[in-house]
């Protein structure tokens, strides 16, 4: 009896060492990527980076034109994408939260939001760029807007569906119409939430490099024609990191801290703007 | 819909007096203005929620239509045959299939395993003022974008395995009967090992934050009632948490598998593009997203774009499969739960 006690105790023990080690495992990895990132980042990290455009192999230069390009692509993917995720997903919590449209598109919503982002390359590929004849900046925005949405979709919906029903009704005494009290009041109460949603969104595709591979392209120069091909940071770096060219791999470093300190900064102003709603 | 009109309707709710000023024929209008707006707002909305299912309906048109002349010259061979040859015009996705496959079953039989530890010390053993932080940093590390483990995995992770792990891995496992073919050749650094895991690391915040939830929304009395006929902490998680939370579980892990699968750059800057299929894991592969990624804007002739995109489409149902699963298992748990 004692002796089946302490193979117990023992495996008790050997368990909760294995999950403290996985733990430290899984930080671990944190701890190295981004201390690398910073590392390298950081020693190429000068006011040129912001100033000057993408150099030819051998030489130096910045990072102008990629950056300008990855906001432009996020502006209008924002532009596009906010609008159509908003009303859907205003749809699906107001007017038909318990109807059948409205399960099916929460539930193509849900694929629509882990597929594959190389996929969407390709479809607007197919869509935009083939029957256009040339790769555009554009192209690549409405790709990024197919990322944004379902995105958008989801959060609107899940911050709708929180506000209390006694606001809706209040709206509703006093004479305000349905769409009314859909933007003048729920809107409102459910800003935090929905704001957060856009900033998620644009987390996510700051750093998407697959859709743009082959819909915005590549452009080594200054261009902001939305219908010519646009840099932008991910794809910079893709091509500079693969580069043999010990400055070009220096740049994409720096470009990758940029990325990673963009993100980072917007999914803590998400959390933080979760967390003073919840307060309030 | 001017500031003027909508408060004179306001106005006729509250005030009685207003009605008096307020012309009968004026009132109308604005009522019936008021009710084509609504009408307009309500279709607006039901037209976007249409627009998302169509989204997806648009993607799989294009992608069927896209990849038919590849179907149609090479017939079910595309799916079962190796060879990949831009210049004969002859195209098998059998490699880039075998390629994403692997990967991401190493990607899942490392990250399951770790991600359940890692929930477990967070849900029974972790400090309740160290939870946060470190559900916090997972989640960082599963928003940092996959770019960024592409170029950390070729310029740091890769030259480390191949100077320690890959060569350990020769000469130990290298020498084992049955298993020795998939541990030979070279140590190249890159390959379907290295891309393995640095999905292995990509996956695991998935796989940790879902876990984490699941076991938390196990009833806290199943519990108790296990502490109390005097189970350890690893016998109740083992035979009370985990059994309970099965079904999560699997859900979780389906959706890190869907992640995995359809994972481009992270694994395009490891994996080597070479189109065969090795019986070493150390040996360079490729994955049906990163052959899309590399070749796509170079590919010439309709044939090559078109047995691109099937792949994209071959990529696309298994994930939809995948993710379908997932979805469905997690439905049954928030049913069971709510």
């Amino acid at each position: 009896m004692t002796a089946r006690y302490a193979a117990r105790r023992r495996n008790d023990v050997i368990a909760k060492s294995l999950a403290f080690a996985a733990t430290v495992f899984g930080l671990g990895w944190l701890v190295l990527i981004l201390g690398v990132l910073l590392w390298k980042g950081f020693s190429g990290l000068s006011l040129a980076v912001f100033t000057q455009m993408t150099p030819p192999p051998g030489s130096s230069g910045g990072l102008l034109n990629p950056i300008v390009g990855s906001l432009f692509l996020t502006i209008l993917a924002v532009a596009i994408g906010t609008p159509i995720g908003v009303l859907a997903g205003t749809y699906m919590a107001e007017y038909g939260r318990y109807d059948r449209l409205s399960s099916v598109v929460r539930f193509i919503n849900d694929i629509l939001l882990s597929a594959p982002s190389i996929v969407v390359g390709l479809f607007i590929y197919e869509v935009m760029v083939a029957p256009m004849g040339h790769f555009s900046g554009l192209a690549g925005g409405v790709a990024l807007a197919v990322i944004v949405i379902p995105v958008v979709v989801r959060t609107t919906e899940d911050m709708l569906t929180l506000v209390p029903n006694a606001l809706r009704e209040a709206a509703t005494s006093i004479g305000l119409p349905r769409s009314m009290s859909i933007t003048r009041i729920c809107y409102r109460a459910a800003r935090a939430g929905m704001v957060t949603g856009v900033l998620l969104a644009v987390a996510r595709i700051s750093g998407e490099t697959a859709p743009l591979l082959f819909t915005s392209l590549n452009n080594q120069f200054w261009s902001t024609n939305l219908n010519a091909p646009m840099a932008s940071l991910p794809v910079i770096i893709f091509q500079f990191a693969l580069s043999p060219y010990k400055d070009w791999q220096s740049l994409a470093w720096t470009g990758a801290l940029i990325i990673t300190l963009a993100v980072l900064a917007l999914s803590i102003t998400a959390r933080s703007l979760v967390g003073s709603g919840k307060q309030s | 819909m001017d500031p003027a009109r909508r408060r004179s309707v306001v106005d006729v709710a509250l005030q009685e007096g207003a009605m008096v000023s307020v012309e009968a024929g004026t009132r109308a209008r604005v009522l019936d203005r008021l009710r084509l707006g609504d009408l307009a707002f309500r279709h607006l909305t039901r037209a976007a929620a249409v627009g998302v299912l169509l989204l997806l309906t648009g993607v799989i048109i294009s992608l069927v239509a896209g990849s038919l002349p590849a179907f149609r010259t090479f017939g079910f061979e595309f799916l079962t045959t190796e060879r990949w040859n831009p210049v004969t015009e002859k195209f098998g996705a059998l490699a880039p299939i075998y390629g994403t496959l692997i990967t991401s079953f190493i990607a899942m039989a490392i990250a399951v395993p770790v991600g359940l530890m890692i929930a477990f010390f967070l849900t029974e053993l972790c400090p309740a003022w160290l939870r946060r932080p470190i559900g916090i940093a997972i989640e960082l590390l599963a928003g940092i974008p996959s770019i960024i483990y592409g170029i950390w995995g070729l310029f740091v992770f890769a030259p480390f395995l191949q100077e320690t792990l890959q060569p350990f891995l020769i000469n130990t496992l290298g020498n084992v009967p049955v298993i020795a073919p998939l541990f030979s050749g070279p140590p190249y650094g890159i390959g379907m090992l290295t891309a393995g895991l640095i999905l292995t690391i990509m996956v695991l915040p998935f796989v940790t934050s879902i876990s984490r939830d699941v076991f938390d929304a196990v009833p806290a009395v199943l519990k108790e009632a296990a502490y109390g006929v005097g189970c350890t902490t690893w016998e109740v998680v083992r035979y009370v948490v985990l059994p309970y939370a099965r079904v999560g579980v699997i859900g979780g892990v389906m959706l890190g598998l869907g992640r995995a699968l359809g994972e481009t750059m992270a694994v395009t800057f490891v994996i080597g593009n070479a189109h065969r299929i090795s019986a070493s894991l150390l040996a360079p592969g490729t994955t049906i997203s990163a052959t899309i990624a590399n070749e796509f804007t170079e590919a010439v002739g309709d044939l090559y774009t078109s047995a691109l995109i099937a792949l994209g489409l071959i990529l696309f149902v298994i994930t939809l499969i995948v993710l379908a699963a997932a979805r469905y298992l997690l439905l049954r748990i928030d049913r069971r739960i709510g």
